[in-house]
Protein backbone atom coordinates (compact mmCIF):
# COMPACT_ATOMS: atom_id res chain seq x y z
CA UNK A 1 0.00 0.00 0.00
CA UNK A 2 1.16 3.72 -0.59
CA UNK A 3 0.73 5.66 2.76
CA UNK A 4 0.93 9.18 2.75
CA UNK A 5 1.12 10.40 6.52
CA UNK A 6 0.71 14.59 7.17
CA UNK A 7 2.67 15.44 10.19
CA UNK A 8 5.90 14.00 11.66
CA UNK A 9 5.75 14.54 15.33
CA UNK A 10 6.12 11.89 17.56
CA UNK A 11 2.65 10.31 16.30
CA UNK A 12 3.52 10.41 12.59
CA UNK A 13 7.14 9.58 13.02
CA UNK A 14 6.61 6.35 14.76
CA UNK A 15 3.46 5.29 12.15
CA UNK A 16 5.88 5.72 9.77
CA UNK A 17 8.33 3.37 11.31
CA UNK A 18 5.80 1.04 11.95
CA UNK A 19 4.73 1.04 8.21
CA UNK A 20 7.49 0.90 6.48
CA UNK A 21 8.71 -1.83 9.02
CA UNK A 22 6.16 -4.12 7.80
CA UNK A 23 6.58 -3.10 4.18
CA UNK A 24 4.88 -0.63 3.31
CA UNK A 25 5.86 2.59 0.76
CA UNK A 26 5.25 5.86 2.81
CA UNK A 27 5.58 9.45 2.26
CA UNK A 28 5.68 11.89 5.88
CA UNK A 29 4.82 15.59 5.09
CA UNK A 30 5.88 18.04 7.65
CA UNK A 31 7.23 21.87 7.35
CA UNK A 32 9.39 21.40 10.18
CA UNK A 33 13.01 20.55 8.50
CA UNK A 34 14.60 19.21 11.27
CA UNK A 35 11.58 16.58 11.73
CA UNK A 36 12.45 15.42 7.91
CA UNK A 37 16.16 15.12 8.43
CA UNK A 38 15.65 12.99 11.14
CA UNK A 39 13.16 11.47 9.66
CA UNK A 40 15.21 10.42 6.57
CA UNK A 41 17.95 9.87 8.45
CA UNK A 42 16.63 7.06 10.27
CA UNK A 43 14.23 5.63 7.65
CA UNK A 44 15.83 6.66 4.12
CA UNK A 45 14.59 9.51 1.83
CA UNK A 46 10.86 9.26 3.15
CA UNK A 47 10.00 12.61 3.98
CA UNK A 48 9.47 16.22 2.51
CA UNK A 49 8.71 19.58 3.33
CA UNK A 50 5.90 21.18 2.98
CA UNK A 51 2.41 22.62 4.51
CA UNK A 52 0.47 19.26 3.87
CA UNK A 53 -2.91 21.15 3.86
CA UNK A 54 -2.06 22.55 0.56
CA UNK A 55 -3.45 21.05 -2.90
CA UNK A 56 0.42 21.48 -4.36
CA UNK A 57 2.03 19.43 -1.65
CA UNK A 58 -0.30 16.75 -1.62
CA UNK A 59 0.16 16.36 -5.43
CA UNK A 60 3.54 16.38 -5.20
CA UNK A 61 3.68 14.09 -2.68
CA UNK A 62 1.67 11.40 -5.16
CA UNK A 63 -1.46 11.74 -3.04
CA UNK A 64 -3.61 10.56 -6.53
CA UNK A 65 -2.11 7.20 -5.87
CA UNK A 66 -2.43 6.99 -2.26
CA UNK A 67 -4.22 4.53 -0.68
CA UNK A 68 -3.80 5.45 2.43
CA UNK A 69 -3.87 8.92 4.29
CA UNK A 70 -2.94 9.65 7.96
CA UNK A 71 -3.42 12.91 9.63
CA UNK A 72 -1.64 12.94 12.48
CA UNK A 73 -0.60 16.87 12.95
CA UNK A 74 -1.18 18.21 16.78
CA UNK A 75 -3.70 20.41 15.51
CA UNK A 76 -6.65 19.02 14.70
CA UNK A 77 -8.03 21.97 12.44
CA UNK A 78 -4.71 21.05 10.24
CA UNK A 79 -5.72 17.43 10.35
CA UNK A 80 -9.40 17.94 9.06
CA UNK A 81 -7.89 20.60 6.33
CA UNK A 82 -5.64 17.36 5.32
CA UNK A 83 -8.18 14.85 5.29
CA UNK A 84 -11.16 17.02 3.43
CA UNK A 85 -8.51 18.27 0.79
CA UNK A 86 -7.03 14.48 0.31
CA UNK A 87 -10.96 13.40 -0.46
CA UNK A 88 -12.15 16.48 -2.35
CA UNK A 89 -9.28 16.73 -4.66
CA UNK A 90 -7.69 13.47 -4.62
CA UNK A 91 -10.63 11.15 -3.88
CA UNK A 92 -8.09 9.46 -1.10
CA UNK A 93 -10.13 5.96 -0.43
CA UNK A 94 -9.17 6.56 3.24
CA UNK A 95 -8.45 9.10 5.65
CA UNK A 96 -7.41 8.09 9.17
CA UNK A 97 -7.35 11.44 11.23
CA UNK A 98 -5.48 11.72 14.76
CA UNK A 99 -8.21 14.27 16.83
CA UNK A 100 -6.25 16.17 19.98
CA UNK A 101 -9.01 17.53 21.39
CA UNK A 102 -12.05 14.74 22.20
CA UNK A 103 -14.47 17.35 22.21
CA UNK A 104 -13.53 17.90 17.83
CA UNK A 105 -14.59 14.32 17.67
CA UNK A 106 -18.02 15.03 16.54
CA UNK A 107 -17.47 17.52 14.03
CA UNK A 108 -14.61 14.67 12.15
CA UNK A 109 -17.39 12.50 12.17
CA UNK A 110 -20.42 14.44 11.16
CA UNK A 111 -18.04 15.38 8.20
CA UNK A 112 -17.24 11.94 7.19
CA UNK A 113 -14.30 11.24 8.16
CA UNK A 114 -13.60 7.35 7.90
CA UNK A 115 -11.45 6.99 10.96
CA UNK A 116 -10.39 9.44 13.62
CA UNK A 117 -8.07 8.53 16.57
CA UNK A 118 -8.16 10.31 20.11
CA UNK A 119 -5.22 9.95 21.83
CA UNK A 120 -6.98 11.36 25.06
CA UNK A 121 -10.23 8.78 24.19
CA UNK A 122 -7.78 5.84 23.65
CA UNK A 123 -5.53 6.64 26.95
CA UNK A 124 -8.64 6.77 29.34
CA UNK A 125 -10.13 3.85 27.72
CA UNK A 126 -6.79 2.41 28.41
CA UNK A 127 -7.00 3.24 32.48
CA UNK A 128 -10.51 2.09 32.48
CA UNK A 129 -9.40 -0.88 31.66
CA UNK A 130 -6.36 -1.15 33.85
CA UNK A 131 -8.00 0.16 37.08
CA UNK A 132 -9.12 -2.33 39.72
CA UNK A 133 -12.92 -2.44 39.63
CA UNK A 134 -14.93 -1.29 41.41
CA UNK A 135 -11.83 1.58 42.09
CA UNK A 136 -10.57 2.03 45.90
CA UNK A 137 -10.15 5.56 45.84
CA UNK A 138 -7.67 7.28 47.79
CA UNK A 139 -8.83 10.36 49.76
CA UNK A 140 -6.14 11.38 52.24
CA UNK A 141 -3.31 10.39 53.94
CA UNK A 142 -3.59 10.91 57.48
CA UNK A 143 -1.45 13.35 58.89
CA UNK A 144 1.56 11.97 60.95
CA UNK A 145 0.93 8.63 60.45
CA UNK A 146 1.34 5.83 57.76
CA UNK A 147 -2.44 4.91 57.53
CA UNK A 148 -4.61 6.13 54.51
CA UNK A 149 -8.69 7.17 54.30
CA UNK A 150 -10.01 5.65 51.20
CA UNK A 151 -13.15 5.08 49.81
CA UNK A 152 -14.61 1.69 48.14
CA UNK A 153 -18.03 1.93 46.80
CA UNK A 154 -19.86 -1.19 46.40
CA UNK A 155 -21.17 -2.42 43.42
CA UNK A 156 -24.62 -4.05 42.92
CA UNK A 157 -23.30 -7.34 42.20
CA UNK A 158 -20.88 -7.39 45.13
CA UNK A 159 -20.87 -11.13 47.08
CA UNK A 160 -20.61 -9.04 50.67
CA UNK A 161 -23.65 -7.47 49.45
CA UNK A 162 -25.71 -8.18 53.14
CA UNK A 163 -23.08 -9.27 55.32
CA UNK A 164 -22.12 -7.89 58.60
CA UNK A 165 -19.14 -6.23 58.67
CA UNK A 166 -18.07 -9.09 61.64
CA UNK A 167 -18.32 -11.00 58.43
CA UNK A 168 -15.48 -9.75 56.41
CA UNK A 169 -12.07 -10.40 56.90
CA UNK A 170 -10.24 -7.01 56.81
CA UNK A 171 -6.90 -6.88 56.46
CA UNK A 172 -4.93 -5.85 60.13
CA UNK A 173 -5.41 -2.43 61.33
CA UNK A 174 -7.75 -1.40 58.55
CA UNK A 175 -10.72 0.07 60.18
CA UNK A 176 -13.90 1.24 58.66
CA UNK A 177 -14.75 4.36 59.64
CA UNK A 178 -18.22 5.47 58.13
CA UNK A 179 -20.69 4.41 55.89
CA UNK A 180 -22.41 6.68 53.28
CA UNK A 181 -25.50 4.98 52.04
CA UNK A 182 -26.68 5.31 48.71
CA UNK A 183 -29.90 7.74 49.95
CA UNK A 184 -26.71 9.78 51.13
CA UNK A 185 -27.16 9.31 54.84
CA UNK A 186 -23.88 8.30 56.77
CA UNK A 187 -23.55 6.17 59.19
CA UNK A 188 -20.84 5.35 61.84
CA UNK A 189 -20.98 1.53 61.06
CA UNK A 190 -20.63 -1.16 63.97
CA UNK A 191 -20.06 -4.98 63.98
CA UNK A 192 -23.83 -5.49 62.93
CA UNK A 193 -23.61 -3.14 60.11
CA UNK A 194 -24.33 -4.86 57.06
CA UNK A 195 -22.84 -4.19 53.40
CA UNK A 196 -25.40 -2.97 50.91
CA UNK A 197 -25.26 -2.05 47.22
CA UNK A 198 -23.73 1.45 46.28
CA UNK A 199 -22.77 2.17 49.47
CA UNK A 200 -19.51 4.36 49.76
CA UNK A 201 -17.06 3.10 52.68
CA UNK A 202 -14.85 4.85 54.15
CA UNK A 203 -12.17 3.06 55.97
CA UNK A 204 -8.41 4.10 57.10
CA UNK A 205 -5.93 1.28 56.26
CA UNK A 206 -1.86 0.61 55.69
CA UNK A 207 -1.04 1.22 51.86
CA UNK A 208 0.06 -1.94 51.23
CA UNK A 209 -3.12 -3.61 52.29
CA UNK A 210 -5.01 -1.63 49.49
CA UNK A 211 -6.16 -4.42 47.65
CA UNK A 212 -6.86 -7.11 50.73
CA UNK A 213 -9.29 -4.30 51.84
CA UNK A 214 -10.88 -4.03 48.33
CA UNK A 215 -11.06 -7.83 48.15
CA UNK A 216 -12.47 -7.59 52.00
CA UNK A 217 -15.34 -4.90 51.17
CA UNK A 218 -16.32 -5.92 47.47
CA UNK A 219 -15.53 -9.92 46.92
CA UNK A 220 -13.74 -8.63 43.03
CA UNK A 221 -9.89 -8.97 43.01
CA UNK B 1 -14.89 34.92 14.49
CA UNK B 2 -11.54 36.61 14.82
CA UNK B 3 -11.76 39.75 15.74
CA UNK B 4 -8.70 41.56 14.03
CA UNK B 5 -9.59 44.18 11.47
CA UNK B 6 -10.86 42.62 9.24
CA UNK B 7 -13.29 40.64 11.75
CA UNK B 8 -13.36 44.36 14.07
CA UNK B 9 -14.47 46.29 11.13
CA UNK B 10 -17.04 43.91 9.55
CA UNK B 11 -18.49 43.27 13.38
CA UNK B 12 -19.22 47.40 13.38
CA UNK B 13 -20.33 47.98 9.81
CA UNK B 14 -22.94 45.44 9.91
CA UNK B 15 -23.99 46.25 13.55
CA UNK B 16 -24.29 50.00 12.15
CA UNK B 17 -26.80 48.29 9.29
CA UNK B 18 -28.80 46.83 11.96
CA UNK B 19 -27.76 43.72 12.60
CA UNK B 20 -27.37 42.17 15.97
CA UNK B 21 -23.76 40.80 15.95
CA UNK B 22 -21.55 38.75 18.41
CA UNK B 23 -17.87 38.61 18.00
CA UNK B 24 -15.28 35.81 19.12
CA UNK B 25 -11.85 35.53 19.43
CA UNK B 26 -9.23 33.86 21.63
CA UNK B 27 -7.78 37.06 23.08
CA UNK B 28 -9.44 39.26 24.96
CA UNK B 29 -7.39 42.53 23.76
CA UNK B 30 -8.55 41.79 19.90
CA UNK B 31 -11.52 43.70 21.05
CA UNK B 32 -9.78 47.04 21.59
CA UNK B 33 -10.66 47.07 17.64
CA UNK B 34 -14.05 47.44 17.81
CA UNK B 35 -15.62 50.64 18.16
CA UNK B 36 -16.19 52.25 21.66
CA UNK B 37 -19.71 52.41 21.02
CA UNK B 38 -20.20 48.56 19.49
CA UNK B 39 -23.00 46.87 21.91
CA UNK B 40 -22.87 43.19 20.44
CA UNK B 41 -21.47 40.63 22.59
CA UNK B 42 -18.00 39.79 22.80
CA UNK B 43 -17.04 36.42 24.11
CA UNK B 44 -13.24 35.25 24.74
CA UNK B 45 -12.58 31.62 23.42
CA UNK B 46 -11.63 28.78 20.88
CA UNK B 47 -13.99 29.62 18.00
CA UNK B 48 -13.83 26.55 16.35
CA UNK B 49 -14.99 25.13 20.09
CA UNK B 50 -18.40 23.82 19.56
CA UNK B 51 -19.15 25.31 23.37
CA UNK B 52 -17.54 28.06 22.51
CA UNK B 53 -19.79 28.96 19.46
CA UNK B 54 -23.07 27.98 21.75
CA UNK B 55 -22.34 30.49 23.85
CA UNK B 56 -22.31 33.07 21.95
CA UNK B 57 -25.59 32.38 20.19
CA UNK B 58 -24.87 30.41 17.22
CA UNK B 59 -27.80 27.87 16.84
CA UNK B 60 -29.66 30.89 16.53
CA UNK B 61 -27.52 33.04 13.92
CA UNK B 62 -28.36 33.75 10.59
CA UNK B 63 -24.84 34.15 9.55
CA UNK B 64 -21.34 32.53 10.91
CA UNK B 65 -18.28 34.40 9.75
CA UNK B 66 -14.90 32.91 10.39
CA UNK B 67 -12.08 35.69 9.73
CA UNK B 68 -9.39 34.45 11.74
CA UNK B 69 -5.78 34.69 10.32
CA UNK B 70 -5.99 30.56 9.71
CA UNK B 71 -7.19 28.83 6.65
CA UNK B 72 -7.77 25.84 8.36
CA UNK B 73 -9.39 27.22 11.91
CA UNK B 74 -11.18 29.25 10.19
CA UNK B 75 -12.95 26.54 7.75
CA UNK B 76 -13.36 23.99 10.58
CA UNK B 77 -15.23 26.67 12.33
CA UNK B 78 -17.62 27.46 9.92
CA UNK B 79 -18.19 23.60 9.75
CA UNK B 80 -19.13 23.54 12.97
CA UNK B 81 -20.99 26.22 12.43
CA UNK B 82 -22.99 25.00 9.65
CA UNK B 83 -23.32 20.72 10.54
CA UNK B 84 -23.43 20.87 14.71
CA UNK B 85 -25.42 24.27 14.87
CA UNK B 86 -27.42 24.25 11.75
CA UNK B 87 -26.54 27.69 10.49
CA UNK B 88 -27.66 28.51 7.09
CA UNK B 89 -24.72 30.48 5.44
CA UNK B 90 -21.36 30.07 6.52
CA UNK B 91 -18.50 32.57 4.95
CA UNK B 92 -14.93 32.24 5.60
CA UNK B 93 -11.71 33.70 4.67
CA UNK B 94 -9.35 31.13 2.96
CA UNK B 95 -6.14 32.59 1.54
CA UNK B 96 -5.47 29.92 -0.44
CA UNK B 97 -7.24 29.74 -3.69
CA UNK B 98 -7.39 26.05 -4.14
CA UNK B 99 -8.40 25.25 -0.59
CA UNK B 100 -10.96 27.92 -0.73
CA UNK B 101 -12.25 26.13 -3.89
CA UNK B 102 -12.38 22.86 -1.69
CA UNK B 103 -14.53 24.66 1.06
CA UNK B 104 -17.13 25.94 -1.84
CA UNK B 105 -17.84 22.90 -3.16
CA UNK B 106 -18.29 21.65 0.77
CA UNK B 107 -20.97 25.00 0.91
CA UNK B 108 -18.79 27.16 2.78
CA UNK B 109 -18.86 30.47 1.07
CA UNK B 110 -15.34 30.38 0.92
CA UNK B 111 -13.91 34.59 0.55
CA UNK B 112 -10.23 34.34 -1.09
CA UNK B 113 -7.95 37.37 -0.41
CA UNK B 114 -5.41 36.59 -2.29
CA UNK B 115 -7.07 36.34 -5.61
CA UNK B 116 -9.10 39.94 -4.66
CA UNK B 117 -5.67 41.62 -3.68
CA UNK B 118 -4.01 40.24 -6.87
CA UNK B 119 -7.13 41.86 -9.37
CA UNK B 120 -6.64 45.09 -6.72
CA UNK B 121 -2.69 45.03 -7.31
CA UNK B 122 -2.77 44.51 -11.13
CA UNK B 123 -5.33 47.17 -11.02
CA UNK B 124 -3.36 49.83 -9.97
CA UNK B 125 -0.25 48.90 -11.48
CA UNK B 126 -1.56 48.82 -15.19
CA UNK B 127 -5.20 50.22 -14.72
CA UNK B 128 -5.88 53.43 -16.00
Amino acid sequence: MYIIIVGGGKVGAQAARELVASGHEVTVIDPVPAKVDGINEELGQIAVRGDGTEVRIQAEAGMNRADLVVAATGRDEANLAVCQVAKRRFQAPVVIARINNPKNEEIFKVLGMDITVSATQAILAQIEQELPSPPLIRLLTLHASEFELVEVVVPAEAPTIGLPLSALELPPQALVSLIIHPDGSPEVPTAETRIEAGAGVMAVTLPQHEADLRRALTGAG
Amino acid sequence: MGCGRVGARVASELEADGHEVAVIDYDARAFLLLPTDFRGRKIVGNGVDKEVQRNAGTPAADIFMALANGDNRNAMAAQVAKHLHGVPRVVARIFDPERAEVYRELDVRAVNPTVVVTDLVREAAFGA
